[in-house]
């Protein structure tokens, strides 16, 4: 019975192994001389994992008595947080070694905090969620502040880690409250005494949504973001951007469906004033930032506002749309901070936006990626970044939730304006000291490559749809 | 040669000779690329002669590639070749082709450009792309491409008229020429919508065969219900009315001579503005089963014939005379059309096309030769000074004004084509033949005060341009002396196919025999439906399927004809088999054959009354018309305002046009649109910007504030809502 459930653990199994056996290999062997192959393997393994995932995952089984699920849900966000953790370490390792700090723990902690993701993905209780999210949690505390005589970088460690305890606070309050009036920790069991929810039991989900909340930054409780995204080293910020929001959105996804899937007319009102919180706040916020690192905090704050927009709409529809739009947006950060991390002055890295002053000027081919990048998060069609929303305002207008969708909009449009201003600044700017791009081949690839899938998928979106389809139907139906 | 590859070649060769001229002119010079769109035309010119000379009369179905599938509607990009297509080829493509050749010497030197300016291709290319345009117009097996053709000779029209785009004057009247266009294709694209509506198809043979179900149709349009076939009528009339400038969409015409002279005959004489009499005939089938819309074409056409035979009485700009008489002409063949001799409105497209063409390009000669100088008051005594030019206007102004034998059919074209028209007026409407008669004596009068005022008297105005007025080169006179072949002979030559004749009218245009004749042909309707068949070769099966119909019906629709002639419609579902239909009870041709001889004789009575008081005003006593000018000053103003139309329009449509745009663009979009924009994007936005600036302190006691506080929130909320 238990050796059956370990088959279902495996990936998480096989990636903490190797992240054990890599920290005493670094540990004993060559130590920062080890760095770039570390991170190769380790992105290696990533990508491994990320295919044994998705082809050779099937079915849906609840292991370890419902502590941990395996379904395609689970599997569609475990392949989208791997292939982004790999994406952000290969790209990461120039710029880390360039700005000496190419330190061996930063893939090994990086591929424990993913380790972390997984089970947060995959929790069926309360306990395996907290576990996968602590481990998650304090594995990002550390690379935060992992530029240890920068004061900015340690400022960032240290704000994360104090908010990110609150957070924690709050989540486990909600869950011990849960537990109080449900008397389990077991999703399923969750779901067994809804059918006459206590207020006690709201509040308790209330609280514990405010938690994750914290994690996918959504306002109100996203004041950390911009702080730590500018504070930490562009690596660690393109890291905080992806994989963790996709993870968890994910877990998010997970509780209030699995947990608390009979009344989402309740968390349903929750997610929607977050949504809105964080569309607007994120749109409005971010027109006044000038570095780019901030910008991105406020976008992406911004961003998870429209995941929840699908979230909110408590369909399968919704839930597919929300995936979709991770998986886009996980993507489109991919692409832009491949181009910020390239940025330099006078051989030292710089993230501010007047640096991009006539930046086409001097490299029209990155400048037009960046363009296509930056209407494509601005959700100007025939860009992907325009279906991504569409699919969500779409699941809120199915859903009966019009206004949810007509916020959504009227945000975007605003929020339009900071994305395009980075556009007019490249190709209309005034003559200054501007920045240059040194890119490593990998992160040349990544931007390009991205901005072409940005273009080329509105084909049919490289076949998302059915996938995220699948995927949802695992979680809601 | 092979006649469905010639139609395909003729009707796409102007595309690429346009396309080759306005885009390779780089590549391969001026001189080849203007050249090479004008032999390119001449290619198409001869290859519709050989289909016009050689053509059977069977109408043929060629498709050339899908266009618009969408639902029930589908649209092929198709040649319908016919009688009616075949004789609008040969008028297109030779006009066109000589107009190009004229254009090599007209446009060769040009002051509205500096020198080295590029301007001669972008002029061929306009042509060449008109003439595909007008090509896909007639060769149209449907409406929508009919509609694509309309619209892309309204393309080039603008194009061309504001062809001196620095003349603010010549940009006023293309805008004016297609703002009033747009009237009327409003009510021909809602014709199309309610054929559409009705019929569910937009091909031809389909909507023909619905024609007499239309009949009975009613449909609630604006306010009322109205016969179907009646108003789908009228509204195509209106969309011919703005293309074929008739009464009150007509304003264009005249302003549109701001264009160089060669298009003035091209587009503006000969061809597209024939565009609108042509679409009547073409839909003869569906006007056969309207008689409301019939006859508001009589009263309008009748009504423009006169109304711009009276303006053109006193105009002193050269062309603006001649687009008047245009103007007038085309009034002519609405009435044909509208009494239902539609042969006959084509004869007189047909005859107009040849001498209305030489006679702008005559003018265009004599402006050449006076140095762009365009007032008649100018002109005097240019007989001697371009003799064969003045040769040609003759020619032409004895085609329009109609000289002829009376009561034979000797005589220039004019003679014939227009002698049919009012021969048919008298028959269908007292009130239309009344008017061209009277017209008729006006075209006489403008026409020969125009050849009196240029080429007779004494030399007036500056003696310069007169002492250096020259013969214009080959190029130019050439074609001239092509037309001049056309005005003195196509009257003649085909005046039995189109009217004189019945029998051989009704052959040419490959309708059904008329129902005198109906019992005979019912003998031999077996051999009849094999060589109908074996025509639709290329076609589609269903295409051969309809052909192969009307000769099956045939039989039993003739047999009923013998016992009741009243009833002996086309069974519905099927079309008429020939290029144009005149319905069972029309009788026109031959009540018009009947006509009393003093009918007959009228238009030459007139004519002649014209010329000698055209003489007696302007040979023998030049001084006349400045007394009778004066005397009759109102009249002399009323005339020369043209009717006070364009003030009226001024008044009536424009400034209040102007007024709601201004209003809108100032207020509406300037006040309220952008106003409430800037206000949310410009101080709104800013402030909360700047508070959420403010939020972001960097305390992060600050920020665990803020996260206390949104979970009070949502909490008090979340409390209140549940309601436990």
């Amino acid at each position: 019975m238990i050796a059956l459930d370990f088959h279902n653990v495996l990936p998480e199994i096989v990636l903490a192994l190797y992240a054990m056996a890599a920290l005493l290999a670094c540990v004993y062997a060559g130590k920062d001389a080890l760095t770039g192959v570390v991170t190769w393997a380790t992105a290696g393994v990533f990508i491994a994992l990320a295919a044994y995932i998705g082809f050779a995952g099937e079915g849906s089984v609840a292991a370890f008595g419902g502590m941990f699920i395996d379904d395609a849900f689970a599997r569609f966000a475990k392949v989208v947080i791997l292939l982004s953790a790999a994406g952000v370490l290969l790209m990461s390792q120039d710029y880390l070694a360039r700005n000496q700090m190419g330190r061996f723990e930063y893939p090994i902690l990086i591929a424990l905090a993913v380790v972390g993701m997984m089970f947060m993905v995959s929790a069926g209780d309360l306990m395996t969620l907290y576990l996968g999210l602590e481990l998650q949690s304090l594995a990002l505390y550390v690379v935060a502040a992992m530029k240890r005589d920068d004061v900015k970088s340690t400022e960032a460690g240290l704000k994360y880690f104090v908010l990110g305890s609150l957070s924690s606070g709050l989540l486990l309050y909600g869950a011990s409250l849960v537990y109080g009036y449900a008397g389990t920790t077991d999703f399923a069991g969750i779901m067994s005494t809804l059918a006459e929810p206590h207020i006690g039991l709201v509040i308790g989900l209330v609280f514990l949504i405010a938690g994750m909340a914290f994690k996918v930054s959504a306002a109100p409780f996203h004041m950390w973001t911009p702080d730590v995204y500018e504070g930490a080293p562009t690596p660690v910020t393109a890291f905080f951007a992806t994989a963790p929001k996709a993870a968890a959105m994910a877990m998010i996804a997970r509780v209030v469906f699995d947990a608390f899937g009979s009344i989402p007319a309740q968390w349903g009102q929750v997610l929607a004033a977050l949504a809105v919180a964080s569309m607007f706040l994120g749109a409005i916020a971010a027109i006044g930032q000038r570095d780019i690192k901030r910008l991105m905090a406020y976008s992406s704050i911004a961003h998870m506002g429209y995941a929840l927009v699908g979230l909110a709409a408590g369909t399968a529809e919704g839930v597919q749309a929300m995936l979709i739009y991770m998986a886009i947006y996980v993507t489109m950060n991919l692409g832009t901070f491949a181009f910020i991390m390239s940025l330099e002055r006078d051989g030292k890295s710089i993230s501010d936006i007047d640096s991009l002053n006539m930046f086409s000027k001097r490299e029209p081919l990155k400048a037009l990626a960046v363009l296509i990048l930056m209407f494509s998060l601005a959700g100007v069609p025939p860009m992907l970044g325009f279906f991504g929303k569409f699919y969500v305002l779409k699941a809120a207008v199915d859903a009966g939730m019009t206004w949810l969708a007509l916020a959504g909009a009227v945000a975007s449009v605003i929020g339009a304006f900071y994305y395009l201003r980075i556009v007019f600044f490249m190709y209309f700017g005034r003559e200054t000291a501007g920045a240059t791009s040194r890119m490593a081949p990998v992160q040349w690839l990544m931007l390009v490559a991205v901005a072409a899938v940005m273009l080329l998928g509105v084909v049919n979106l490289f076949g998302i749809e059915a996938v995220a389809a699948t995927a949802a139907a695992a979680l809601v139906g | 040669m092979d006649m469905q590859l010639s139609a395909k070649i003729i009707l796409f060769a102007p595309l690429v000779g346009s396309i080759l001229c306005g885009f390779g002119w780089r590549l391969i010079g001026e001189k080849a690329a203007t050249w090479l769109a004008t032999l390119i035309l001449f290619l198409g010119a001869v290859l519709s002669w050989y289909i016009f000379l050689t053509f059977q009369g069977d109408t043929q179905h060629i498709t050339v590639l899908r266009f618009i599938e969408s639902g029930t509607l589908s649209t092929e990009w198709g040649i319908r070749l016919d009688r009616m297509s075949a004789i609008m080829l040969v008028v297109v493509n030779s006009v066109s082709a000589l107009v190009h050749l004229y254009s090599q010497g007209y446009m060769a030197h040009d002051d509205n450009w500096a020198h080295g300016e590029s301007y001669r291709p972008r002029f061929f290319a306009y042509l060449s792309f008109f003439t595909f345009a007008m090509l896909s117009l007639i060769t149209s097996d449907n409406l929508v491409q009919m509609f694509f053709g309309w619209e892309g000779v309204g393309v080039a029209s603008y194009l061309l008229i504001g062809f001196y785009y620095r003349k603010p004057s010549a940009n006023a009247a293309a805008m004016k020429a297609f703002v009033v266009n747009r009237v009327g294709d409003f009510g021909f694209a809602l014709g199309i919508f309610a054929l559409y509506y009705l019929t569910d198809s937009i091909r031809f043979d389909e909507v023909f065969a619905a024609a007499p179900k239309l009949a009975e149709t009613n449909l609630h349009f604006l306010w009322a219900d109205w016969n179907a076939a009646n108003l789908i009528g009228v509204l195509l009339f209106i969309g011919a009315c703005g293309k074929s400038a008739q009464l009150f969409l007509h304003t264009w015409l005249p302003d549109a001579m701001e264009g160089p002279t060669p298009v003035s005959a091209l587009i503006h004489a000969a061809t597209m503005v024939t565009a609108g009499v042509f679409l009547v005939c073409r839909m003869s089938p569906l006007y056969e089963y309207a008689p409301d819309a019939k006859t508001l074409i009589v009263v309008l056409g009748a009504t423009t014939a006169f109304f711009a035979a009276t303006v053109g009485l006193v105009q002193n700009d050269i062309k603006r005379v001649i687009a008047y008489s245009t103007c007038s002409q085309l009034g002519y063949m609405f009435v044909a059309a509208g009494v239902g001799m539609y042969p006959v409105a084509m004869f007189h497209l047909f005859t107009h096309a040849f001498f209305k063409a030489m006679l702008f390009l005559g003018a265009g000669s004599v402006i050449h030769a006076m140095h762009h100088e365009q007032d008649m008051r100018n002109y005097g005594g240019l007989r001697k000074k371009i003799p064969l030019t003045f040769w040609a206007m003759m020619i032409g102004t004895l085609a329009i004004t109609g000289v002829g034998i009376p009561l034979t059919h000797i005589g220039f074209a004019g003679f014939l084509s227009k002698d049919a028209v009012i021969e048919s007026a008298w028959v269908g409407s007292g009130y239309a033949f009344t008017l061209l008669v009277i017209a008729a004596f006006m075209t006489s009068f403008y026409s020969w005060r125009l050849m009196f005022m240029t080429f007779f008297g004494k030399p007036k105005g500056d003696t310069h341009a007169y002492d250096h007025a020259h013969e214009s080169p080959a190029v130019m006179l050439i074609p001239l002396g092509v037309l001049a072949l056309g005005a003195v002979f196509s009257g003649m030559v085909w005046y039995n196919s189109f009217f004189g004749d019945e029998a051989k009218m009704r052959s040419w245009f490959n309708m059904e025999p008329a129902h005198e004749e109906m019992a005979e042909a019912a003998e031999a309707p077996a051999t009849e439906a094999p060589a109908t068949e074996a025509v639709a070769t290329e076609a589609a099966p269903a295409v051969a399927a309809t052909e192969a119909a009307p000769a099956a019906t045939e039989a039993p629709a003739a047999t009923d004809a013998a016992v009741a002639t009243e009833t002996a419609h086309v069974e519905p579902g099927v079309a008429p088999s020939g290029a144009i239909y005149l319905g069972a009870d029309n009788h026109v041709l031959h009540h018009a054959h009947e006509a009393p001889e003093w009918v007959k004789v009228s238009p030459f009575i007139a004519m002649v009354l014209g010329f000698l008081l055209a003489f007696q005003f302007y040979i023998r006593r030049p001084d006349l018309p400045g007394k009778l000018a004066a005397q009759q000053r109102p009249l002399y103003l009323f005339l020369l305002n043209k009717w006070y139309f364009d003030e009226l329009y001024n008044v009536i449509f424009v400034k209040p046009a102007l007024w709601l745009g201004n209003f809108l663009w100032k207020k509406g979009d300037g006040a309220v649109i952008d106003g409430a924009l800037n206000g949310v994007a410009m101080g709104i936005i800013p402030f909360f910007t700047k508070l959420a600036g403010r939020w972001q302190s960097g305390y992060v006691f600050t920020y665990a504030f803020a996260m206390v506080l949104g979970i009070a929130a949502l909490l008090t909320w979340m409390t209140l809502t549940v309601g436990h």
